[in-house]
């Protein structure tokens, strides 16, 4: 489909979605995780990414004619955009964790890319912003992989999750995007009909149980401003 | 009838909330002012987008300007227009007084681990460029941690955006 065919909505809501999830599930390392820098450093990637989606989601409810948080909370978990690669709970596993932030940043990185080159002159401006921040979780991902390769188990395990978790990060990007993610990983794209299941729009039980937690307080009071 | 000296001034004496030894205007997220009658238009560009200082800037902005008897009208500005290198001189060296090492300058293309790393970061209490990276990240999405060999203290870097 032609960029110009496609509304706002429609281009941007699936980023907003993996962006407030993705943070979300970051956050849940907040004081548990291995060492005090990563409580931090967890916990400053989850802002970012839940500010990332709220300004997504203000572009998105200005063309929809709603508001940020009814987008970002109101709707159902089977009508959610995210990718399921997001949806997962991954604490306690520290291996798995630093495979889906290695593999989302990259696929992010490659998204953005493609959005920063927009006709849409807001789209493509908050995309170059967005993609500043983003180099910084780039980094602190890629600086766990290469500190987990150090070890036997560390490598171990993380190739493990790699393994498992590669068909879902290709899943996360349009077609066109797959290719430029593979060569920046490294590896094969997975068959079509393995990603056929981790399309967007699937909602596993894990990302219901996600939204009963984020939505409590909103749904306890729906009219409540904070 | 307010002049746009007059805006410019009230917005200038915005601090900003997280670091209240510079102002709006030395942090250069504010990106421009300019008075119609009775409204002042100002535009805000954000540091970070998930800052969360962004909703006090907005209403202490509105606060001055409701002195002048005018109204603001606050836009924000979501585009890549805002990098650390807007911090004027003055904001740099208030900074530092403060113990923020300010941000060094951006390069072309994307700041690396290595630069982080390797790069030439000097420490605002006693000057020593001896310093390592402790932590990308740090109380704020805008700072990193780092620690000084040199006076065995931890500091505060910017991020360089």
């Amino acid at each position: 489909m032609s960029e110009q065919a496609r509304s706002r909505a429609d281009l941007l809501l699936p980023i907003a979605d993996d962006e407030l999830i993705v943070g979300w599930r970051n956050s849940e390392w907040t004081g548990i995780a291995p060492f005090l820098e990563e409580d931090v450093a967890f916990s400053s990637i989850a802002q970012n990414e839940i500010g990332h989606a709220r300004v997504l989601y203000e572009l998105v409810a200005e063309e929809l004619g709603t508001d940020p948080d009814a987008l970002a909370f109101d709707r159902a978990p089977a009508e959610s955009r995210c990718a399921p690669l997001v949806q997962l709970q991954l604490v306690p596993d520290w291996g798995r964790t630093i495979a889906r932030h290695y593999l989302y940043e990259t696929a992010d990185a490659v998204r953005l890319e493609a959005l920063k080159a927009s006709g849409d002159a807001a789209v493509a401006g908050l995309a170059a912003k967005i993609d500043r921040e983003e180099g910084y979780h780039r980094m602190h991902a890629e600086m766990w992989v290469d500190r987990l390769a150090e070890s036997d188990e560390g490598r171990e395990r993380l190739e493990a999750a790699v393994d498992e978790l590669w068909p879902y990060a290709v899943a996360m990007l349009e077609p066109e995007l797959r290719p430029a993610l593979a060569e920046r990983i490294g590896r094969d794209l997975p068959s079509d009909k393995l990603l056929r299941v981790l399309e967007r729009g699937v909602a596993l039980p894990e990302l219901e149980e996600l939204y009963d937690e984020m939505t409590m307080v909103r749904r306890l009071a729906p009219a409540g401003r904070w | 009838m307010v002049t746009t000296e007059q805006a410019w001034a009230a917005v200038a004496e915005v601090a900003d909330p997280e670091i209240p030894v510079v102002s709006l205007v030395e942090m250069g997220v504010i990106r421009d002012v300019q008075v119609d009658g009775g409204r002042v238009h100002i535009e805000l560009v954000p540091t970070f987008l998930g800052c969360p200082a962004l909703d006090a800037m907005r209403r202490e902005l509105a606060a001055k300007v409701a002195e002048l008897g005018a109204k603001a009208d606050i836009e924000l500005i979501l585009d890549d227009s805002w990098s650390t290198d807007r911090i004027t001189p003055a904001g740099r060296e208030k900074l530092r007084e403060a113990g923020f090492a300010p941000p060094v300058p951006r390069s072309e293309g994307e700041t690396t681990l290595v630069q982080l790393s390797s790069g030439v970061f000097r420490c605002p209490y006693c000057g020593s460029t001896d310093t390592r990276l402790e932590n990308i990240f740090g109380p704020t999405p805008c700072r990193s941690l780092r620690y000084c060999n040199g006076c065995r203290q931890p500091f505060e870097q910017f991020k360089t955006l």
